[in-house]
């Protein structure tokens, strides 16, 4: 059967679940939980709620998932060059394959000249990479992408297909997956097989990065993820690997409906890739320590990041947003100063390495998520900074 | 020029709490707003309107309670509401979120612009839109910051993307997704205050739609949630201490690596 399913057994009868319920679904009988599946709208709360994991959600299995094998990634390129996530993702997939004793294989799209990064994906770890050469694969659009991976997926029947999460992998990964009416997880920061089942468990972080959720596709064929860029590493690579190359022609047939008129590149517009950032919050007190900061930024060549309010009042550009609603960063050092840590903002930094919280209020949320805090004026840390840089 | 603006509750996220014992959120579940991302998606198909004629169309998926948002939905320039509304729905993924709302979209007939927020900020998947697009078999552009011009045919736009922005340019009908820059959304009016009270509202149940029940909901979901947890940190902060030359020094440290 379908729908919410209460493990009588595990049930202590602490009511947690009935508390937390928005639809009202669920009461206590006799000390333990019932519920009203006509009334019960499945979102999952209670699920959570549960400190004995006593509550999920079922469902029937369908579906026939014994044609497809092997793991497979895209590899998403910019102006001819293999991007870094597409490194780590090979080099997880690399581990994923092995896992399930399978093969690795890598799809990599450009215009002319793209066959050339080829040899350098086998050496982070591909078995083979299926290359799609076009000049209608030069730049990045959804449309001619999705035409050239139809043709290579639905022949090969991967079990496993992933995408970096860049906003191209958000955009194209999607546009695929209800193609071929399957499961689809974004923005992914764990990836594992589970051994069990030889399944893919995929972790990612909900309702703003205080919660990580395992999700996986069980029936439906492929599996398939998005996977947030600087998250999983970047590989060594081995130059004496051999594999196979491919080249799978665009289909010539297809033609796009949006039309491509102009394309800018601008350098450094996101400061999700950054390796070092300086975040200020409203705790920094005025327009004039946002320079500061600035400055110690630039000194250190780290990116400058911010919450929300300070957006609001302008004291810096949106761009610089951390969190829910604007960038999330996965940096390997975040130095936070005078940032409350409001879930929302945690949200945007669950990928960071070390993150370190000046603050002046002791009890600030923020020193929860951080491995080293400093209790005090975050201005005068950011002068004794600024004074040796 | 007839548009369709996708709009998500999404639990207003200042009450979002999470408990001290459990680990888990603590949510009533009863403060909800629109999402976001989705009032810059109105607030463009308004404007649009306000230039060309034609009507703004809000659709939903969720609980019954919806209605009031798509009501406030309809004081700020929306001309009328849709909500699909079902048991039958509950429990979906993204897959199956887009095939209902592309009922609802064949539900309301004719349009030239779906218009969806770039994501939700519930569940932060940014997927509905580019999964509603190819299930209704239009293109879509993601993340758009600015309509350069639209008429009944065509639409032309910047897209940010991970190196810059593209200008496109798409025959209509399509999807496009919005961002923040986009515009300024607008506060209700008193006059839109009083159309929202008695404007058109309409709510579909799966049957309605004739809705193909394997499809929707739970059991046209691929994707399952196996466990949640709460995410690890390293325990305890390290308190950086000495003075503030001391401290200074220890952070450049850190940052050298
Ligand atoms: C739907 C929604 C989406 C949102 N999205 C985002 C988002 O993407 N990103 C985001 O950041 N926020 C977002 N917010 C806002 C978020 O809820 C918080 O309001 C915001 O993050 C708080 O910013 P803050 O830490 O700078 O300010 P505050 O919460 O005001 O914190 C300031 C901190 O500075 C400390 N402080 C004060 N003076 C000093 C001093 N001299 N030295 C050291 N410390 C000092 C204080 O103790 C306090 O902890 C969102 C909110 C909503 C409702
Ligand atoms: N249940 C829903 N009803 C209507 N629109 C939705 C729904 N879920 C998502 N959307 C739209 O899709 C966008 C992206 O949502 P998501 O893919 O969930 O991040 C949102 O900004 C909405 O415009």
């Amino acid at each position: 059967m379908s729908g919410l399913v209460i493990d009588k057994q595990k049930c202590i009868g602490c009511g947690l679940c009935a508390g937390a319920c928005p639809a009202s679904a669920l009461t206590m009988v006799d000390d333990v939980a019932q519920v009203d599946q006509a009334a019960c709208v499945l979102c999952g709360i209670c699920v959570d709620s549960c400190p004995e994991g006593a509550i999920a959600i079922v469902k029937e299995s369908q579906g026939n998932t014994a044609d497809y094998h092997g793991v497979w990634l895209f590899a998403e390129q910019n102006q001819g060059r293999a991007l870094p996530v597409a490194f780590e993702l090979t080099a997880k997939g690399r581990q994923l394959a092995d896992e399930l004793s399978t093969s690795l294989t890598v799809l990599l799209a450009g215009g002319p000249g793209i066959a050339g990064e080829a040899q350098a994906l086998i050496a982070a770890g591909a078995d083979r990479v299926l290359v799609g050469e076009d000049p209608k694969l030069a730049v990045n659009l959804e449309e001619n992408y999705a035409a050239w991976l139809d043709q290579v997926v639905t022949e090969g029947k991967p079990e496993i297909l992933l995408f970096g999460a860049t906003g191209f992998g958000r955009s194209l990964a999607p546009k695929l997956a209800a193609r071929w009416q399957t499961g689809l997880t974004a923005d992914c920061t764990v990836l594992e097989i589970d051994k069990q089942s030889g399944l893919l468990y995929q972790t990612r972080p909900a309702f703003g990065g205080n919660l990580m959720a395992t999700i996986y596709t069980p029936s439906h064929r492929p599996q398939m993820a998005t996977v947030r860029p600087g998250v999983m590493p970047y590989p060594v690579l081995d130059e004496t690997r051999r594999g196979e190359i491919l080249a799978c022609p665009f289909p010539q047939d297809f033609s796009p409906l949006v039309r491509l008129l102009q394309e800018r590149q601008i350098q450094a517009e996101t400061i999700a890739d950054a390796e070092l950032i300086i975040a200020v919050g409203r705790g920094i007190g005025n327009a004039k320590n946002v320079a500061l900061a600035r400055q110690l930024a630039e000194k250190l060549g780290a990116a400058l990041g911010c919450t929300r309010p300070l957006v609001d009042t302008g004291w810096c550009e949106y761009k610089h947003q951390v969190g829910q609603t604007g960038c999330a960063v996965a940096p390997r050092i975040y130095l936070a100063l005078g940032i409350s840590g409001a879930i929302q903002h945690l949200a945007g930094i669950a990928g960071a390495q070390t993150i370190i919280a000046v603050n002046s209020d002791p009890e600030a949320p923020i020193f929860a998520q951080a491995q080293y805090k400093i209790v005090g004026d975050c201005l005068d840390v950011l002068k004794a900074l600024l004074a040796q840089v | 020029m007839n548009i369709i603006v996708c709009v998500k509750q999404v639990p207003s996220t200042n009450e979002v709490r999470l408990d001290p014992e459990t680990h888990t959120i603590i949510r009533d579940g009863r403060q909800s707003v629109i999402n976001p991302f989705d009032t810059y998606g109105l607030e463009e198909a308004v404007q649009i309107k306000e230039r060309l004629g034609g009507r703004v169309t809000v659709l939903s998926m969720g609980i019954p309670a919806t209605e009031r948002l798509l009501r406030d939905a309809m004081s700020r320039g929306a001309d009328q509401g849709v909500l699909l509304t079902d048991k039958a729905f509950a429990g979906a993924d993204t897959l199956a979120t887009s095939y209902a709302l592309s009922l609802g979209v064949k539900q309301i007939g004719e349009y030239d612009l779906i218009i969806c927020g770039k994501m939700a900020v519930d569940g932060d998947t940014a997927q509905i839109g580019p999964e509603l697009a190819e299930t209704l078999g239009l293109p879509h552009i993601a993340d758009v910051k600015k309509i350069l011009s639209v008429d009944e045919t065509s639409l032309t736009c910047i897209k940010l993307t991970d190196n810059g922005e593209q200008e496109l340019q798409v025959p209509l009908p399509a999807l496009i997704t919005v961002l923040k820059d986009i515009n300024m959304p607008r506060l209700p009016s008193i006059t839109g205050v009083e159309f929202s009270l008695t404007a058109p509202f309409h709510s579909f149940s799966a049957d309605q739609l004739a809705a193909d029940t394997s499809r929707t909901g739970l059991n046209g979901s691929p994707t399952q949630v196996v466990r949640t947890f709460t995410p690890e940190r390293g325990g305890e902060a390290q308190e950086i201490t000495g003075s503030l030359d001391e401290q200074a020094a220890e952070i450049l440290n850190l940052i050298k690596g």
